[in-house]
C-alpha cells in the first residue's frame, strides 16, 4: 500500500513517540493512583498487605478476612462503581509443567540464535522494576505482582467510570480450604463470576445466594483451572508448539533490518520450518 | 446501590411467595417455560428458564455453558502467537477486535510497541469489526421483534465490510491478523478507495435502518420502556459498551483509556442515551456504527507510512509480570488479564468478555416482564454466545 | 347456475372438486408470487431460482417434500384432536370459497346472507387453532393457541363492523348483490363506470384489510406464531402434510379474504363495459387480478413491519379499530338516510 505523497512527511522513522508521550503522563496518573492506595490503606488499616503501582495500574493485596470490607471500601470510598471481573489464580507450577514447552524453549532458542542475528530487544532489559518483580512464595514458586503467601489467590478488578481509574484487588486463600466472603451483595455482577470461580478453582464464597455450576454440568468433578487438573487434550496429543513456531518471513525481515538501520540482512542459510 | 439489594430481596420474597402459592388452592399454577438452548431468540445455545404466571415472568434463570470451550485453560498450553487463533473465536462476529486487547496486554508486558502505521491499521480494523458486528445487530434486533426485511439488509451490507476485511487479512471471520509488535500484512493496493466506498454505503444503510426500524412506530412501542437498566445497577453488574451508554453513562474506553491505538487522534463523539431501555440500546448502537464509519474514513485519510512490524525476537518470550488491558469492543468492555512467568505462553490468562457480564444482569432484568419482552430484551442486550461461554 | 341441467349430486361433486382445486392453486400462486418472489426482491435477493423457470415450481417441489416427510405426532399429544385440527382449519378456508362470485353466473352458491356466511365460517379456524395448540402438548403451542384465540376473536369484530358499511350501502348481504350494486353509479359525473365501494368506504376498506391481516396471523399481528419467540406457536409440533394443511389454510384464507375484499370494495369480477358471456369468461381473471392487488397490500405490510406485542395488539383492536368501525357505520347510515 503506497501512502499518498502528502502523507509521507508524516512518516516517522522512529518507533519511539510513545515513550515521550507516556513520560509526562506517568507522573500525574501515578499520584492519582497513589491517592487511591492511600485512602484504601486508611480504610483497611493493616489488612492491606501490599500494594504496587506500575505501568499505569494498581494492585492491592488484602487479607482474606478483609476481602468483603475491601470491596465495600472500594465501592463506597474510592468510587469504584463498575464491576469488571472476579477470578482466581493458582500459583502452583503446573503438575505436568508442559515439559515440551521447556524443550522447545531451549531447542528453538538455541537453533534460532545460531542462525539469526542477535536481537537486542529480546534481552533481559525488559525485566520489570523491582516493585513489580514477582515475589517468591515460601514454597518456592513465584507469585505475581504484589506478592502472595499461598497457592491460591482471588482476584478482583474494579473500575470507576467517573475517574477512569481501575484497581486490582488480590487476597491469598488457604491451600487446603480456599474460601472467602462473597461480595455478591456489594456488586451484583460478582454473582456469576463467583459461581465461575467456584467451579473452576474450587474457591468457596461464603454468603453467596446460590453457588451452582454455571458452565460445567452439575455432576462435574474437579476444578479445571487448577494447575493440577490435567488437560486431557494435551495428555493424548503432543504439544503442537514445536512445529508451529512462526518465523518472520524473510522478505519482511530484510525490510525490518533496513528500517532498523542495521547492517546487511541476516544470512539466508536456513529455511523457515513449515 | 441499595436499590440492588432491595430489589434482590424483593425478588427473593417473590419467588418464595410464588413457590408457596402453588400449594394454595384456587391459585393459578406457575408454568415453567424453557427458552433454549435451541431457540431462535437466543441465537446460539443460551437457555432461559422462565417461571411464568400467565405471560408474566415471575422468575428467570439463565443457563449458559453449552458452548464453553475452556479457553482460559487452553491458553495456558499455547504460545502467545497461538493464543490469538483461539481468542478470535470468542466474539466471532468481530474477531479482530478480540485479538487487540490480548496483543496489547502482551506488548505491555514485553514493553514493545507497534509502529504508528500498524496501530492505525489495527484501529481501522477494530472499527471495521465493530461495523460488521453491530451492523448485523441492527438487522437482527428487528428480526427478533418480528420484521424480517431489515435482517437481510444487514446481511447484505455487512458483506461489503467482510469483503474488505478478507481482502486485507485473508480471513473473513477470523482474521488472525495481529502479531506481537505489529501486523501480519500491509494493506493491499486499491483497498483504501474501496473501503471508502463501502463506508459510504454503510452510512446509507444506517440511514435506511433509522427510518425502517428505529423510526417505525411498532418497533418503538415494542422497545420503549422495555428492559430498563438503571445506570447504577448496570455498573454494579459490569454491564458495558453500548448497553451502559444507553443508560446515560458517558463512558467509552476508546476515549477514556490511554491506549496505543489511535482513537485519540480522531475526531468523534461518544453517543449516550438517557433512557436505558431496549430502544435506547438500539439507537446508541445505530449511532455508533455511523460514527465508526467516520472514524474509518479519517483513519484512511491519515494513514501514516512506515513499517508495520516492530522488532521482536523470533521466539517470543514474555517477561514475568501481570498486565491488564481492556478495550471498547463492539459488545462492550473486553479485557485480558495476563499473568506471565517468562515462558512461551501465558501462565494464566483471564478473559473478561463483555457478554458474560451483560447477560449476568438478565435474571434481575427479566423479573416482571412479559414473554414477548424477553425476546426484545435478549435481542437488545446483544450477546454472542462465544463471548459468554468462552 | 349453468345452462346445462344436471343432477344435484353431480353438480355438488363438480363444485366440491372445483373448490378443492382452487384452494391449493390460490395458495401456490400467493405463496410463489408474494412469499417467494416479492419478498425476496424486496430483501435484495433472488429467491428460489432452480425449480422451473424463475423457481415457479418451487412450491410444488416443497409440497411433494412435505408429503414424503414422516408424519410425526408427539408422544403426549391428544392424537385425534391433533390430527383433526389442520383439517378443521382447511375446512374453514374451503367454506370461504363457496360464496365468492367469480362471474355473473360463476359462483358455487350465491347465498342471500353470503358475506355473513363468509365471516361466520372464517372463525371456524379459531377452533382448529385452539385444538392444535392444546393437543400438541407443548407449552409454546399452548401459548400460541391462546394468543391466537384472543387475537382472532378481538379482530373478528372490526372485520364484521367494517363490512356493515358496505352492506348498508348495497342493501344486501349477498356477495353477488354487492357486486351488482357497485355496477351502477357515477364517478365525477361519468356514468356506466360503476362505483366501487372503496370510494365511499375507504375507511372500511382499510379496517377490513387490517382486520384480515390479523385474522391471517400475519405480521404485524403474528404474535401467535412469532417465530423468534414461540417458534411458530400452534404449528410447532406439526410436520409433513399436516403442516402443509396449515400452510395451505393460511395462504388459501389469505386469497379468499383478498377476494372478498376485492368483491366488497373493488367491484369483484366486474369491470366497466364487459357484460354477458364475456363477463363470465373474463370475470375470474378480473377477480384474481383485483385479489392480487389486495393481497399485495397485505403481504407488503407483512414483510415490512415488526410485530405488535399481545397487549398492544388487543389495545389496537379495542381502542382504535372498533370505535373507528362504529363511527364508520354511523356515518354511512346517516348518509344513507340523508341521500
Amino acid at each position: 500500500m503506497e501512502p499518498p505523497p502528502s502523507e509521507v512527511s508524516r512518516l516517522s522513522s522512529a518507533d519511539t513517540p510513545t515513550a515521550e508521550v507516556e513520560a509526562p503522563d506517568e507522573a500525574p496518573v501515578d499520584t492519582a493512583r497513589q491517592a487511591l492506595v492511600d485512602r484504601l490503606a486508611s480504610e483497611l488499616g493493616d489488612a492491606l498487605l501490599a500494594s504496587v503501582i506500575d505501568k499505569g495500574d494498581v494492585w492491592v493485596r488484602v487479607r482474606p478476612d478483609a476481602w468483603h470490607a475491601a470491596a465495600r471500601a472500594c465501592r463506597d470510598t474510592l468510587g469504584m462503581d463498575y464491576f469488571c471481573f472476579l477470578s482466581g489464580i493458582d500459583w502452583m507450577p503446573s503438575a505436568a509443567p508442559n515439559p515440551e514447552v521447556a524443550d522447545v524453549e531451549v531447542e528453538g532458542a538455541e537453533g534460532d540464535d545460531a542462525e539469526a542475528p542477535p536481537e537486542p530487544e529480546a534481552e533481559p532489559e525488559a525485566a520489570p522494576e523491582p516493585a513489580a518483580a514477582p515475589a517468591v512464595a515460601a514454597d518456592g514458586w513465584t507469585t505475581g505482582v504484589a506478592g502472595g503467601d499461598t497457592r491460591f489467590q482471588v482476584l478482583l478488578r474494579l473500575y470507576s467510570t467517573a475517574t477512569h481509574l481501575g484497581i486490582t484487588l488480590k487476597a491469598d486463600l488457604d491451600d487446603d480450604d480456599p474460601r472467602v466472603t462473597s461480595i455478591a451483595d456489594v456488586y451484583g455482577g460478582a454473582d456469576w463470576h463467583e459461581r465461575e470461580t467456584w467451579e473452576m478453582f474450587g474457591f468457596g464464597f461464603e454468603g453467596h445466594p446460590n453457588l451452582l455450576h454455571l458452565y460445567l454440568p452439575s455432576e462435574f468433578e474437579g476444578f479445571p483451572l487448577r494447575k493440577d487438573f490435567p488437560l486431557l487434550a494435551r495428555e493424548v496429543k503432543p504439544w503442537p508448539g514445536i512445529v508451529d513456531v512462526e518465523l518472520i518471513p524473510e522478505s519482511l525481515e530484510a525490510k525490518l533490518e533496513a528500517a532498523a538501520g542495521g547492517g546487511p540482512a541476516a544470512p539466508e542459510s536456513s529455511e523457515p520450518a513449515e | 446501590m441499595t436499590a440492588v439489594t432491595d430489589r434482590q430481596r424483593l425478588a427473593y420474597v417473590n419467588t418464595q411467595a410464588s413457590e408457596a402459592r402453588v400449594n394454595v388452592e384456587l391459585q393459578t399454577e406457575d408454568m415453567t417455560l424453557n427458552l433454549g438452548p435451541q431457540h431462535p431468540a437466543t441465537h446460539g445455545t443460551l437457555r432461559v428458564v422462565a417461571k411464568l404466571d400467565g405471560e408474566q415472568v415471575v422468575d428467570a434463570d439463565v443457563v449458559c455453558g453449552y458452548m464453553h470451550r475452556g479457553y482460559e485453560k487452553l491458553t495456558e498450553v499455547r504460545t502467545y502467537p497461538q493464543v490469538t487463533t483461539l481468542i478470535n473465536r470468542i466474539d466471532w462476529l468481530s474477531s479482530f477486535a478480540n485479538e487487540v486487547p490480548f496483543i496489547l496486554a502482551a506488548e505491555k508486558l514485553m514493553e514493545i510497541e507497534a509502529p504508528p502505521r500498524a496501530q492505525y491499521i489495527r484501529t481501522l480494523f477494530f472499527e471495521m469489526a465493530r461495523i460488521a458486528n453491530i451492523g448485523l445487530f441492527l438487522g437482527e434486533m428487528a428480526l427478533q421483534v418480528g420484521a424480517l426485511t431489515p435482517a437481510f439488509y444487514a446481511f447484505r451490507d455487512r458483506e461489503f465490510v467482510l469483503n474488505q476485511i478478507e481482502a486485507a487479512t485473508g480471513g473473513r471471520f477470523h482474521p488472525n491478523y495481529d502479531r506481537l509488535g505489529g501486523l501480519k500484512d500491509d494493506l493491499p493496493k486499491g483497498w483504501i478507495a474501496e473501503t471508502q466506498a463501502v463506508m459510504k454505503r454503510i452510512r446509507e444503510f444506517c440511514d435506511e435502518l433509522e427510518g425502517l426500524v428505529a423510526g417505525n412506530i411498532i418497533f418503538e412501542r415494542r422497545c420503549r420502556g422495555v428492559g430498563v437498566i438503571p445506570a447504577e445497577i448496570g455498573k454494579a453488574f459490569g454491564v458495558s459498551g453500548a448497553n451502559i451508554r444507553a443508560s446515560g453513562v458517558d463512558w467509552d474506553l476508546r476515549r477514556d483509556e490511554a491506549s496505543p491505538l489511535v482513537w485519540k487522534d480522531l475526531d468523534w463523539k461518544v453517543w449516550t442515551h438517557p433512557d436505558g431501555d431496549s430502544f435506547a440500546r438500539y439507537w446508541v448502537r445505530l449511532q455508533e456504527v455511523r460514527e465508526s464509519t467516520f472514524m474509518v474514513d479519517q483513519m484512511l485519510e491519515g494513514l501514516p507510512a512506515g513499517s508495520i512490524q516492530a522488532k521482536v525476537p523470533r521466539i517470543i518470550k514474555v517477561p514475568a509480570g501481570e498486565a491488564w488491558v481492556h478495550t471498547e469492543n463492539p459488545l462492550g468492555e473486553m479485557g485480558f488479564y495476563i499473568v506471565s512467568q517468562g515462558g512461551l505462553g501465558p501462565f494464566r490468562c483471564k478473559i473478561r468478555s463483555a457478554s458474560f457480564n451483560n447477560v449476568s444482569v438478565l435474571p434481575w432484568l427479566l423479573k416482571g416482564t412479559y414473554v414477548p419482552d424477553i425476546i426484545t430484551i435478549l435481542a437488545s442486550l446483544y450477546f454472542i454466545l462465544g463471548d459468554i461461554d468462552r | 347456475m349453468l345452462a346445462v341441467s344436471m343432477p344435484y349430486w353431480f353438480e355438488t361433486l363438480i363444485k366440491t372438486v372445483v373448490v378443492l382445486g382452487v384452494i391449493p392453486t390460490m395458495a401456490l400462486m400467493l405463496g410463489y408470487v408474494f412469499l417467494m418472489k416479492m419478498m425476496s426482491h424486496m430483501q435484495s435477493r433472488l429467491g428460489p431460482m432452480d425449480a422451473g423457470p424463475h423457481g415457479v415450481l418451487q412450491l410444488v417441489a416443497d409440497g411433494v417434500k412435505f408429503l414424503q416427510k414422516e408424519d410425526l405426532t408427539p408422544a403426549n399429544a391428544d392424537k385425534w384432536v391433533f390430527a383433526a385440527a389442520p383439517l378443521l382449519v382447511l375446512i374453514s378456508t374451503f367454506l370461504l370459497y363457496v360464496v365468492v362470485p367469480a362471474g355473473p353466473r360463476l359462483v358455487v352458491q350465491d347465498l342471500d346472507v353470503g358475506i355473513f356466511f363468509a365471516l361466520a365460517v372464517s372463525s371456524i379456524s379459531v377452533i382448529g387453532v385452539l385444538m392444535a395448540g392444546w393437543a400438541s402438548a407443548n407449552k409454546y403451542s399452548l401459548l400460541g393457541a391462546l394468543r391466537a384465540a384472543g387475537q382472532l376473536i378481538a379482530y373478528e369484530l372490526p372485520l364484521v363492523l367494517a363490512v356493515i358499511g358496505v352492506v348498508i350501502q348495497a342493501g344486501t348481504m349477498s356477495l353477488q348483490g354487492i357486486v351488482r350494486a357497485q355496477q351502477h353509479g357515477a364517478i365525477f359525473g361519468f356514468g356506466n363506470l360503476g362505483e366501487p365501494f372503496i370510494l365511499t368506504q375507504v375507511v372500511g376498506f382499510f379496517l377490513f384489510l387490517i382486520a384480515s391481516q390479523a385474522e391471517l396471523t400475519q405480521t404485524p399481528f403474528d404474535m401467535p406464531v412469532a417465530e423468534s419467540e414461540l417458534v411458530a406457536g400452534y404449528m410447532t409440533e406439526y410436520s409433513g402434510f399436516r403442516f402443509l394443511f396449515f400452510f395451505m389454510g393460511e395462504f388459501g384464507t389469505a386469497a379468499a379474504l383478498s377476494a372478498i375484499a376485492a368483491t366488497l370494495y373493488l367491484g369483484g369480477w366486474y369491470i366497466p363495459g364487459v357484460h354477458g358471456l364475456a363477463a363470465d369468461v373474463l370475470g375470474p381473471v378480473v377477480l384474481i387480478t383485483k385479489m392480487m392487488l389486495v393481497a399485495f397490500l397485505i403481504f407488503w405490510v407483512r414483510f415490512t413491519y415488526p410485530r405488535f406485542r399481545e397487549d398492544q395488539l388487543q389495545a389496537f383492536a379495542w381502542k382504535y379499530l372498533i370505535p373507528l368501525a362504529l363511527a364508520n357505520i354511523m356515518v354511512t347510515g346517516i348518509l344513507k338516510v340523508a341521500f
